[in-house]
């Protein structure tokens, strides 16, 4: 699907499956703690914030090196969910949804009350990150450019999710979501890896916000609304929990739905509430799960 | 007696010594003030009526629960404070009362994540777990010494609940424990399949030192070789499993009671 795209040729598709594939990334992040740790965070959006920021206020400080500016982006994602990640982690269910989402708010009015950066209004990008190597340079100003690029990363990001939870790593991740209380009789502290694990997700979430400012070229605390978080998760539901590729199908047709919904309707909601809740009662295991029921019938 | 309990020597040599457990929940005492000592690889079962104290006392022998006094050695080192998950490493191994396992992996993974505990950490994030030849071909030895290899590619939620009793000694296992906690292995078990886990038990008897919480009796005169009855909370009779059964005071609280 996403080489389809191109081939229409019309720059308003091109757009529309580049943010496509941008939320995916920050679904199939998510999917990490919440389907594979069972880690339900309620503020994710927050590192969509991060990053996008990193981008919006260096370029506003006229830094759009984007050797500069992604790097300081991941770091500083990476350094927020180390933080955050271990202040919540030591909380379990609902307590630790109720913290993310606390810890997402905080990080959403910094943003609202920053007026050097437009408060609620945002901030306008005027120029897209610039990737300059000698002669070579890459022309993200070029849709169609900017495109691939994400769905390289997407891919990229594809592959080292579907590494991690199968490594030994993504073992200890998928026990503790089981059963917390026999990885630590088996002598593990599951601490520590929930907290690798958060970290490792809110990075590329991060990245995700990073692609997010570059493709709209404008930032505002919108992206980290708490919504936001909520509407993640339907995507990772819608596409499976606890599946690689899930997030990225639910991010497609929850995008896609909602833009054909609210070009026939204004109250486009109306038909999209119950569709989620449709989804959630009778496909439990979300798009991934109609697949594969016919896989496991058959064994 | 001339001097006190407490100030009796810790035993060097023994496996495991505990020295006057005590944990209150309100007015109720749980484990009251109890003693006693393990040492060589014997099988000690502990029995006792509901209430007694027993799974208090395993909880705070794991970890999970903090003694309000006493103090348990394990190998001559204090061990009373030290958690949960450390405690694996040092050889304590343990069931569950309710069977405990990682449901939604399979039998192998179930084996694999346990012996994978005990071979270094586990931040390596790109080598797929499955090509860890070292750590499957254990996880697959340990499935067979528990008689589960044929079962190994199955979901751990689709095997019987014998079997899941079979994967948790395995599990257990997976660390070459000093010390076994078996916390009653034939809760909730057909004839048949207590048949099974008695033979299981028998087979690793003599390898490492093993605590017993059973209900069922068979059992407990078929393996133990020294038998604690527990009575709310306090050690009422201990010794070879023969004698302890036919002592009036055991026969009373607990055998006679079961009887009728």
């Amino acid at each position: 699907m996403p080489i389809i795209a191109p081939l229409i040729g019309e720059p308003y598709w091109i757009d529309v499956f580049t943010r496509v594939m941008i939320w995916a990334i920050a679904a199939i992040s998510l999917d990490l703690i919440l389907g594979y740790g069972g880690m339900v965070s309620f503020g994710h959006s927050m590192f969509l914030g991060i990053g996008g920021y990193t981008i919006g206020i260096l370029a506003h400080y006229d830094i759009i090196n984007g050797f500069i500016q992604w790097p300081v982006g991941l770091l500083l994602s990476a350094f927020t969910a180390l933080i955050i990640g271990a202040l919540s982690i030591r909380t379990k269910g609902v307590y630790f949804i109720m913290i993310t989402l606390a810890f997402g708010q905080m990080i959403y009015f910094l943003g609202v009350s920053a007026e050097e950066f437009g408060s609620d209004d945002g901030l306008n990008i005027y120029n897209r990150s610039e990737f300059n190597v000698g002669k070579w340079s890459l022309d993200l100003d070029n849709s169609l450019v900017f495109y691939y690029s994400v769905f390289t990363l997407l891919v990229a990001i594809l592959w080292l999710v579907h590494r991690i939870v199968n490594s030994r790593f993504g073992m200890i991740i998928r026990g503790i979501k089981s059963n917390e209380n026999r990885i630590i009789a088996i002598g593990i502290n599951p601490f520590r890896y929930k907290l690798v694990c958060f970290t490792i997700s809110g990075t590329i979430c991060g990245l995700a916000g990073i692609l997010m400012a570059n493709a709209e070229k404008f930032i505002s605390p919108d992206m980290m609304h708490w919504t936001k978080s909520g509407e993640l998760i339907f995507m990772v539901v819608l596409g499976g929990i606890g599946t690689v590729f899930g997030p990225l199908n639910g991010a497609m047709v929850f995008l896609f739905l909602s833009e054909i919904l609210s070009n026939i309707t204004h109250n486009w909601h109306l038909i999209f509430g119950p569709f989620l809740v449709f989804v959630v009662i009778f496909a439990r295991r979300g798009i991934d799960g109609l697949f594969q029921r016919k896989t496991t019938d058959n064994d | 007696m001339g001097y006190s309990k407490e100030r009796l020597p810790i035993m060097i040599n023994s496996v495991l010594d505990v020295r006057g457990l005590t944990k209150k929940y309100g007015g109720i005492t749980a484990t009251d003030d109890i003693f006693f000592n393990i040492s060589g690889n014997e099988i000690s079962a502990i029995i006792g009526p509901n209430g007694a104290g027993k799974t208090t006392l395993i909880g705070q022998l794991t970890g999970e629960i903090k003694p309000d006094k006493g103090s348990i050695y394990f190998k001559g080192e204090e061990i009373t404070n030290l958690a949960s998950h450390k405690r694996s490493h040092i050889g304590i191994s343990r069931s569950f009362q309710i069977t405990s396992i990682f449901l939604d992996l399979t039998v192998l993974e179930n084996a694999a994540l346990a012996v994978q505990a005990h071979t270094g950490h586990s931040f390596h994030f790109l080598k797929p777990a499955k090509k860890e030849f070292s750590i499957v071909n254990s996880a697959i030895n340990l499935l067979e010494r528990v008689g589960l290899k044929n079962r190994a590619h199955l979901p751990a939620k689709n095997i019987s609940h014998g079997e899941h009793r079979q994967l948790e000694i395995a599990m257990a296992l997976a660390s070459n424990p000093t010390l076994l906690l078996l916390d009653e292995p034939m809760a909730g078990m057909g004839p048949k399949e207590t048949r099974k886990i008695t033979q299981l038990l028998e087979s690793i008897k003599g390898t490492m030192s093993i605590i017993l919480i059973e209900h069922d009796m068979d059992t407990v005169f078929a393996l133990a070789d020294k038998l604690t009855v527990l009575v709310t909370g306090k050690v009422i009779a201990s010794g070879i499993p023969e004698i302890v059964r036919e002592l009036p005071e055991v026969r009373r609280a607990y055998l006679g009671e079961k009887a009728n």
